[in-house]
This record gives structure tokens, sequence and C-alpha cells, in this order.
């Protein structure tokens, strides 16, 4: 939601990258308050998930120009997990398998961490359980998964219902939702947003990352970004969505360079 | 391989002091002679200089063993010295006259080696370089008919009891290592469980080399009679010294009718520098007879240490019904070998065994499993299983795996599974995405991947060999 006067959460200005001497991002810009939930979309590709990886802290990626401000300091500041500790959620297209680590103590350790970072107290194996078991409910997990391996031998959907349930645990001040929607069966997406609907609130922000329009009658954005060859050539309102999947991502492109050439 | 891997695992020997202490050294060098001087230092009887110098004898005519998969220039056998003691006064009747430089090394080394140790419920036998310098408990031992003590000491006091087992699962004429340690060994513990007594407490031995260029050969000797039971633990630490020094050790274990002899190792011998420099040639055999029925031996250990470790703990299961165990973490970091696993012989009917195998290699390291699963034609219904998972951290290192495999009847059921894994940048990135930072997240994932090895530890053990594994590995993945 909209909140007059909100405070900025992450400003980023003419961000570069490259990787493996690539350049991905050429000049992209994005500002983001509070409350809000903003939809980067673009075809396959543009570097969307490049943005949401450079944010996390993903080393494959160099930064080559341009400045990423989160909560008032410059996040390249920070190492990926202090980026974590601070606030910074990114919920991954592809979670990561960890074999032979169990999934309750990989969480209570992440929990932790973050709690201990915020001057909070840590919770101790019992109390963890139950803590998680109420925010498990909210994804409608059964139990059983906490004593598996972390993401070890998960379906598509449960990999990505426990991507939410870390968000729900983490408190984010930013998540960054990259293509959660993929590999999701109809049931699925619904739990998955009902869950980011149910977190979403005033002192966060939520940036999701996505191909198609379906996650967001789900997950109503505030915002709507196309990204094409590393920036951001349209932003609009929700409708916007609902006009890419009817007419596709070309019309955006040669309507962005018509207004490049009026420009000049 | 990223820094923060890097100084993950490159972490400095913490057990690499030198105790300044006036120690008995023999001159360099092996003969028949050296044999006879070791023999008299020790008052041993005429029995035992006899097995050693047939020892000796078998040993000249052996090759040196060159089939593990571990390099290293030839070791000349003329440059060691076969014995090494602390000076002091010939008997200790208690802990308060073992030299105090001593006591404060075993301190920094965490040894519990007073008696107001009762509290851990730990007997120890402590070796230091060639001699056994403490044992406690031995009183409260002796109540229940164990006898817990050194080697040299049960050779004098229970010498029936040494010659009717010494020997009887490792023949000195087993491998060239093994002969060499029949023909030397100086110390190491000696271990009776009579008829059907549970041992109360846990035993064990502390091991630690102290002296340049000598060679530590103990030699243990573990019966269980029938019904017995018992849980020993080993642990081994050496100083940093820049050439390498040998440790050939010998150790039987021998299980009568259903007894249980569960042996546990946290090897920690100096493993040389980040350059490869120094560090121990851990030459060791181990071999367990499950003699009786329903008996059972089990190994499980933790290697960490030694430039090069080459060992086997076998179990030969002779009884029926018999059950042999192998659970091994062995840890190779910079430019340490390790050519390491078991041997499982079937022979008596229904026998069972288990080999659950993880082997971690970061740095420049290479770190092999080498097992042997034999099922002899009369062990009807042996069954056997076998898991052998390997890890690798970073770019430069290297896992080998050497199973063999040989079954003579038709009604065994053997199975082998085998995997390799590595700790990858992604997995690291997903850790810091949470928060956890690289040497929180290595030290999960190699607890995870261990703890099938971990659970099987005594407790203590345990929780030191978890902290070892981190201390270990910190600064090698990234």
């Amino acid at each position: 939601m909209i909140y007059p006067d909100s405070k900025i959460v992450l400003e980023v200005r003419g961000l570069c990258a490259t990787v493996n001497g690539t350049e991905i991002l050429k000049g992209l810009d994005l500002t983001v308050r509070r409350g809000e939930v903003h939809a980067i979309m673009g075809p396959n590709g543009s570097g969307k998930s490049t943005f949401s990886k450079i944010l996390a802290g993903h080393s494959a990626y160099e930064v080559t120009g341009g400045s990423v401000m989160f909560e008032g300091q410059n996040l390249f500041d920070l190492a990926p997990e202090e980026r974590a500790r601070a606030g910074v959620f990114l919920a991954f297209q592809y979670p990561i398998e960890i074999p032979g680590v169990i999934n309750s103590q990989f969480l209570r350790l992440t929990y932790n961490t973050v709690q201990t970072h915020r001057g909070k107290e840590e919770l101790d194996p019992l109390e963890f359980d139950d803590y998680v078991r109420e925010k498990m409910k909210l994804l409608e997990m059964s139990p059983d998964f906490l004593e598996r391996s972390v993401n070890e031998g998960f379906s598509g959907g449960e990999k990505k219902r426990n991507e939410i349930l870390q968000m729900a645990m983490l408190d984010p001040r930013l998540a960054i939702l990259d293509e959660t929607d993929s590999g999701l069966d109809i049931d699925a997406l619904r739990i998955v947003a009902n869950g980011v609907n149910q977190l979403a609130n005033k002192d966060n922000a939520i940036v999701l990352v996505t191909h198609y329009q379906r996650l967001l009658n789900y997950i109503v954005p505030d915002y709507v970004h196309v990204m094409e060859a590393g920036r951001i050539i349209k932003t609009g309102g929700k409708e916007l969505a609902l006009e890419l999947e009817s007419r596709g991502y070309d019309w955006v492109g040669v309507e962005h360079k018509a207004v490049a050439r009026a420009v000049a | 391989m990223s820094a923060t891997l890097q100084n993950l695992v490159n972490q400095p020997y913490k057990h690499g002091f030198v105790t300044s202490i006036e120690s008995d050294v023999a001159p360099k060098g092996l003969n028949a002679d050296t044999i006879r001087m070791i023999s008299t230092k020790k008052k041993e009887p005429e029995w035992l200089l006899e097995f050693r110098l047939k020892s000796y004898e078998a040993w000249l005519k052996m090759e040196e063993p060159i089939w593990p998969n571990v390099h290293y220039p030839k070791i000349d056998f003329q440059a060691i010295s076969y014995y090494s003691a602390p000076k002091q006064k010939p008997k200790l009747k208690s802990m308060d006259e073992v030299d105090p430089e001593l006591l404060r090394t075993f301190e920094k080394l965490g040894v519990p080696l007073h008696e107001r140790m009762a509290l851990a419920g730990v007997a120890v036998d402590v070796i230091f370089d060639s001699v056994s310098v403490a044992t406690t408990y031995k009183d409260k031992l002796a109540e229940v008919g164990i006898i817990f003590c050194s080697m040299s000491e049960a050779v004098l006091d229970h010498p029936e009891l040494v010659q009717k087992y010494l020997g009887t699962v490792i023949p000195p004429s087993d491998n060239f290592y093994a002969a060499l340690n029949s023909a030397v060994f100086t110390d190491g513990s000696f271990c009776y469980i009579p008829k059907g007594v549970k041992c109360p407490m846990d035993l064990s031995t502390y091991f630690r080399i102290n002296t340049e260029e000598s060679g530590q050969f103990e030699r243990t000797l573990i019966v269980a009679e029938e019904g017995a039971s018992v849980s020993y633990l080993e642990g081994c630490t050496a100083p940093a010294f820049s050439s390498n020094q040998l440790h050939a050790a010998v150790v039987e274990l021998v299980a009568l009718d259903n007894a249980d002899i569960k042996y546990s190792t946290v090897q920690n011998w100096y493993a040389g520098d980040e350059k490869g420099v120094g560090g121990i040639y851990n030459f060791v055999t181990k071999r367990g007879l499950a003699k009786g029925v329903n008996s059972r031996i089990s190994w499980t250990q933790v290697e960490t240490g030694s430039a090069i470790t080459w060992k086997y703990p076998s179990c030969v299961l002779l009884g029926d019904n018999s059950v042999g165990e192998f659970y091994s973490v062995a840890v190779t970091n910079h430019y340490q070998q390790a050519d390491t696993g078991t041997k499982m012989i079937h022979v008596g009917k229904n026998t069972r065994s288990t080999i659950v195998s993880k082997g971690i290699s970061a740095g420049h390291s290479n770190n092999s499993y080498r097992g042997l699963v034999k099922v002899a034609p009369g062990a009807t219904g042996a069954r056997n299983y076998s898991q052998c998972d390997s890890m690798l951290v970073g770019q430069n290192s290297g896992a080998h795996t050497f199973p063999y495999i040989q079954v003579a009847n038709n009604s065994s059921q053997i199975e082998h599974e085998a995997s390799t894994s590595k700790i990858g940048e992604d997995q690291l990135f997903y850790f810091a995405q949470r928060g956890i930072d690289a040497e929180a997240a290595v030290s999960m994932i190699i607890n995870g991947f261990c703890k099938d090895v971990f659970q099987q530890l005594p407790m203590e053990f345990a929780v030191e060999a978890t902290a070892l594994l981190s201390f270990k590995l910190e600064g090698s993945v990234g």
C-alpha cells in the first residue's frame, strides 16, 4: 500500500553491473518506500534476477557503477550476511539444497543470528519449535519439514514455501521475491501469495521479480516496472501488468525508443 | 576459493608446543642390539625379547608398502631414535610425583589427569613419547577385576595374559609397520575386562610425541572376556617440528562370546604446516577379532591430524552372529594425505558389518577411502552395509574411493553406497543471505555431513570432535 510521506527503504541510482565481463545492468533506477509492493517484470535476460542477486550481495556479479542506499546506508558497504541481518531478504528462485543439515537447526540458527543482531533474545530449541510451528501454519506446511535436510528432495512448491517461511521468521525490511511463482501449481501459488500478503505491512517493502502476471492476481502491486536490457523503461500501476499480459513486452520497448528519440 | 574459506581452513595447530623435559633418548638407528637395549630397559621377560627379535628378523625381509595413495620421500629407518622417555623416578606411586612440567603439558592439552577428575568419569593412561607416565583409577577398576595399565606394567605384572594374546590378532609378519612395531614397541595400554564385567567408565589413553626425530611405537591390547564390555577412547597430539616423526602403532582387540568392545579415536597429530613441511607419518595397524559368538567390535575414528595417514581399523568376524562396525571421519587440509578405511572379514555365520566413512578434503590435500569387505565361503547369511561419502572444499583437493568387495557364497548381502559433494559458493551464499557467516555455515554443513559418525562417539569426544573440525576447516571455504 502507498502511504504518504513513507520513508525510503531502497534507493537505486544508475546501477551498472557485469558478470564475467558482460554488462547486465545498465543504469537502473528504482525507489521503494515502506509499505509498498513493487513488481519488476520483463522478458528473459532483461536483468531481473541479476538485480535481485546484486542486492543480496552475490559474489559472481561486479558492480561497475551507480549506488544503492538501503535504509539510509550504502548497501555495498555491507557483506551479504550483514545485509541479511540488517533486513534484506531474498527468496531464491532456486533455493539451494544443503544435504545433511536439518531444516529445524538451520532455521533456528538463522533466526537466532538475526535476532541477536537486533538485540533480541535467542530462542532455545523448544521455544523455537513452538515459534516455527506457528509460522508454518501460515504456509500450511506439515511439521515433518522440520526434520528433513534443508531443501533436499523438496518439491518446487515445498522449496518456495520454505523460503516464505524464512521470510516470516526473519521479518525483513525489504523482501525480494525472485520468481517465487515459477514451478508452483495453482494451490501452492495461492498459499504462498496468501503468506506474503499477511506478511506485508506498513514497515516493510516487497519487491516481486516475476515473468508472468499470474502472481499479481494474488499479490497486488502498488507499482509495476518493466525491465529491458538492464534498465527500468516503464513504470505504472497494477493495470500495467494486465496490459503486459495481453500485449506482451515488445510494445514497451518500441514506445520507450520512440520517447527517447522524441526527447533527443 | 574465496579468502574467507581460505582463512577458515587455515588455523594454526594449537598443540604444537614442545615441553622442555629431560629425556632419556636412545641413539638413532635400529639393529638387534637396539632391541635388546629396549627390552633390558623395560626389564622384560625372555619370551618377549624373543618375540621382538623374531619380528625384527621378519621386518628385515619385508618391503615398505607402496600401494597406498600417498607420496613421501623414502624413510631412513636408521635415522630414527627408537626409544625416548622423560627422565624421572622409575616408579610413581601417586600423581603428585609426576614431573610438574609434564602435568602442565597435559593440562594444556586438556587431559583429565588428576583423580579429582573422577567426576568426568574417564580413566586415563598417558603415553609421553615412549613410556606411560600415569594411569588414573587403576584401583577403582581393580575392584571389579578390570586391569587397565601401561603395556610395560602388564608385561611385568600380568605376563600370562599378555603372552596369551599379544600378536594373536596382528601377527608380527602381518605387514611392514606391524613387524617394525612388534620389534621396537615401547609402551601403550593394556586393558583386560574379565568375564561378565561391564566396564563402569570409559577408558582413555592419551598419546603424545614430544621429541624430534624420535618414533612412537605404541602397542595396545584390549581383551574382553565372555559377556564383558568396554568403551575405550584414544587421543593423540604432537608438537610442531619441521622434520617428520614416525608413528607406527599396533592396536589389537579380542572379544570373546557376547563381548562388546567400542574403540574411539580422535587423532590430531601435528599435520605439518600450510606448505606441507613437517608432520607425523601415522602408519598404524588396528584390528579387532570378534572371536566369540554374538561378539561386537566397533571402531569410531575422527582423523584430523598427521601429514600422512595409513590406517585401516579392521574387524575379523570369526564368531557366529558377530558384529563389526567402522565409523570414520577423515579430514585433510593443506598438503595432508590420508589413505584410510577398514577391512571387514566375515568368517562366522550370520555376521554383520557396517561401514560409514566420511572424507573431507580441503586445500591441496588428498583423501582416500580404501576398504575391503570379504565374505568367506562358510559365512552364510553375512550382511554388510557400506556408505562412503566424500566432501570437497575448494578447487585443489582430491577425494578417492577404493572399495574392494569379495564374496564367496550366495546367501550374503552386500550394499555399497557412495557420494561426492562439494561445499559450494551457492550454499555459502544461501547461508549468508540468512545472516549466517561462512565460518558458521561451514561448521554446520560439516557437522551435518559427519553426524552419522559423531553420534557414535562418547559425549565428551563428540563435543571435542565437533570443535576440532570447525577449527581445522576454519578459513577453507568461500
